[in-house]
């Protein structure tokens, strides 16, 4: 009994020792638990980060300066001001006015209306990227804090994070900090983006050949370098075609977000064809490696209808998919939004971003995309999209009134945006999400015949002459005709020969 | 009965090499337009290659050989008189009985008809179906190398489409006059394979 007792003990001890020794960030320099300002109580998030600042003095300077602290983006080919802050999509519309809700997913504390102090170091949120315990979960409608004393949303329990903990097990980011937003975009698991989702926290091979984690096992920040705390790679300003090559350090910008970036443009082993390797200059890499999306068993949202919204479906109604085959699209970059100041015609489907890109144009490649379709509202005078007060506990929240004329207005008023008082639905907006992720193994990728056939997958892209699957209809039928037209002359000169003999021999 | 060697090895060997390739290449061709569906594309696509490859290499020697032993001469156009003779013959006298228009010999051996059917498949037919071909399949290596399309793709596309429709109307009408205008059952398929053909025939 004793050895027993002994020898549970000892196995005990040794999972328990080889579980903390794995689980801790192993090359770091630093034991975060040895240093005494995070022994001090830490009661709430910007305790936590003032204590941050006082060894990583610049690491607030430099989170300020980022996108992901700004929610702004300056466009350098179109120069329009984009971000979560300018930007409408076709989900819950946009953040103007729903602050306190949409900034749950600010690397920052605070931000519940126009006043939040954008240049207030410890309002930075250093936790939500770098924690390493899994403990650490912004609340959802706490304008960036955590839960500090356990509290619930929408019936799920939200416990309050021992914030000392979290603090003196930092670490570097990983597939879930970075998915703790980035996987729930849009109010859900999947819902935004297709190939981004809960199920890339732990994948395996067949969904993504880098992340796999009995494999490459590669974090986010693996290709999407950092630089100053500025993360490469964003989808505003995504490159269609990294000519730049494989990127060695010294010579180039430091970002890895481009497949090229590793595998250079003729990355295939030579073929007979070798077409493998020269329709690189044409197809982006994910157009053939990411054969669908979706594929983790998550559904990603591909409408979202709020002329369906009433007391019993609030949010009006979705339409979910998995295991989906991108829409493809010529694509040079020069993403542009449709912004509010920026006439729309309803009677056709509204395009909620657009890009260049075409076959003539020589930047461009074909890209696969995710598209949404939405339902949403609409200023029916202006013509013009329109921000929406979603959430809030005031009247004036759509949600709570179910006022949409009332919530519209708030919404636009409160950015000094132009609103008639009308509104109506438009029938069918496009949101075009450039694939990325989930890259298949080799095995799964797309082969010659997907697109190369009559009813393949580049169908709606006519702008240029494939081999498999265009042809001149009419050079076709006079050719056939032409051969048709001599295997029927031969054979009734062959007949008239046979009838003729037979004539003469009698 | 005596006979004569109508067509030397070498030729026949071309001849038979040059056939079963063009219409390798037809079916392949045809699946890369979209027309057939058997191998798969890519398969398609690869074999295409080789083909052109193995064929382009037997012209080379086709070539030379025909300069050489100056049996280009064989495919110089013969008179308009013996031309229309040649049609007469094929319109009206062949259903007559009447007598072949064309003593076949050694230094003549290709009717006024078939010099033209074959000096139009080798100086017309054939460098558009090779330099159409040559073009789209170089088209990315030459627009890696000068940066540009010197012509687009589509056009080119469509010009090898026709020369393979002229080819294969040509095959058509080929294999009806060598497989039942000779005097014998298969006298000139017999002819291309072993060489031989009967004398008399010659004269």
């Amino acid at each position: 009994m004793k050895k027993l007792l002994t020898n549970s003990f000892l196995t005990l001890f040794i999972i328990c020792y080889v579980t903390t020794v794995y689980s801790s960030d192993t090359n770091s320099t630093a034991d975060h638990s040895k240093f005494e300002i995070l022994q001090e109580s830490l009661a709430t998030g910007p305790a936590v980060t003032k204590a941050c600042l006082t060894c990583h003095t610049e690491a607030a300077k430099q989170v300020h300066t980022t996108i992901h602290w700004q929610w702004q983006f300056t466009h350098p080919e179109t120069n329009q001001l984009l971000g979560k802050k300018n930007v409408i999509n076709s989900f819950c519309g946009s953040i103007v006015s729903n602050y306190a809700h949409c900034t749950s997913c600010h690397v920052g504390y605070g931000w519940e209306d126009d006043s939040f102090d954008f240049t207030k170091e410890e309002n930075v949120d250093c936790l939500v990227c770098h924690d390493t315990t899994g403990t650490y979960e912004k609340f959802p409608n706490d304008a960036g804090h955590p839960a500090y004393e356990d509290k619930s949303y929408n019936g799920i329990l939200f416990k309050a994070p021992d914030l000392n903990y979290v603090a003196q097990n930092v670490g570097k980011t990983s597939r879930k900090t970075c998915g703790a937003c980035h996987f729930y975009g849009g109010g859900g698991d999947g819902v935004k983006h297709g190939d981004l989702d809960s199920s890339l926290t732990e994948p395996d091979k067949d969904l993504d050949v880098h992340m796999d984690i009995d494999g490459l096992n590669f974090n986010c920040a693996t290709c999407h370098t950092t630089d100053n705390h500025d993360v490469k790679g964003s989808r505003y300003n995504l490159v269609a075609k990294d000519t730049h090559g494989i990127d060695i350090p010294g010579r180039d910008d430091n970002s890895r977000a481009t497949c090229e970036s590793c595998h250079g443009m003729r990355p295939h082993i030579r073929t007979i064809n070798n077409k493998i390797n020269d329709h690189t200059d044409r197809i982006a890499c994910q157009t053939c490696h990411i054969p669908a999306y979706a594929r983790g068993e998550v559904m990603t949202k591909t409408s979202w209808d709020w002329s369906k919204s009433s007391i019993n479906s609030p949010m009006g109604e979705f339409e979910w998919d998995e295991e989906l085959t991108p829409e493809y699209a010529w694509y040079s970059g020069n993403i542009q939004f449709t912004l509010l100041d920026e006439k729309i015609d309803p009677t056709k489907p509204v395009k909620i971003n657009h890009f260049s890109g075409s076959y003539t144009d020589p930047n461009a490649r074909i890209w696969p995309f995710k598209v949404m379709h939405g339902r949403q509202p609409y200023d029916t005078k202006n013509n013009t999209l329109v921000t929406t007060h979603v959430f809030g506990k005031d009247t004036a929240a759509y949600l709570q009134s179910f006022d949409w004329n009332n919530a519209i207005k708030t919404a636009m008023d409160s950015i000094g945006a132009e609103y008639s008082g009308e509104y109506g639905f438009i029938d069918n907006t496009l949101m075009y999400w450039p694939l990325s992720h989930m890259i298949a193994p080799k095995e799964d990728a797309l082969g010659c015949d997907d697109c190369h056939s009559k009813a393949g997958r580049l169908e709606s892209l006519t702008d240029f002459y494939m081999p498999g699957r265009d042809s001149n209809v009419w050079l076709d039928k006079i050719g056939w005709l032409m051969v048709l037209a001599t295997l029927v002359g031969v054979l009734l000169h062959g007949l008239g020969r046979i009838i003729f003999n037979r004539k003469r021999s009698k | 009965m005596a006979q004569v060697m109508m067509y030397k090895g070498f030729e026949r060997f071309w001849h038979w090499l040059q056939a079963g390739l063009m219409i390798a290449m037809l079916i392949t061709g045809f699946e890369i337009h979209g027309t057939v569906n058997w191998l798969g594309f890519e398969t398609a696509i690869n074999a295409h290659i080789i083909l052109a490859w193995s064929l382009i290499g037997l012209w080379i020697f086709a070539i030379f050989w025909h300069l050489v032993t100056g049996e280009w001469k064989q495919y110089i156009p013969s008179g308009l008189t013996q031309i229309i003779g040649m049609m007469r013959y094929y319109i009206i006298g062949i259903f007559l009985g009447a007598e072949h228009p064309f003593q076949k010999t050694t230094l003549k051996k290709h009717n006024p008809l078939q010099r033209m059917a074959y000096l139009s498949l080798h100086v017309i037919i054939s460098p558009m179906i090779w330099i159409s071909g040559g073009y789209l399949y170089l088209f990315y290596t030459i627009r890696e190398v000068w940066g540009l399309e010197i012509v687009s793709f589509m056009p080119v596309a469509l010009i090898h489409t026709v020369a393979a429709f002229a080819l294969l109307t040509f095959l058509v009408a080929h294999l009806y006059l060598a497989i039942t205008t000779s005097e014998k059952p298969f006298g000139y398929v017999r002819a291309m394979i072993t060489g031989y053909e009967d004398e008399k025939s010659v004269k």
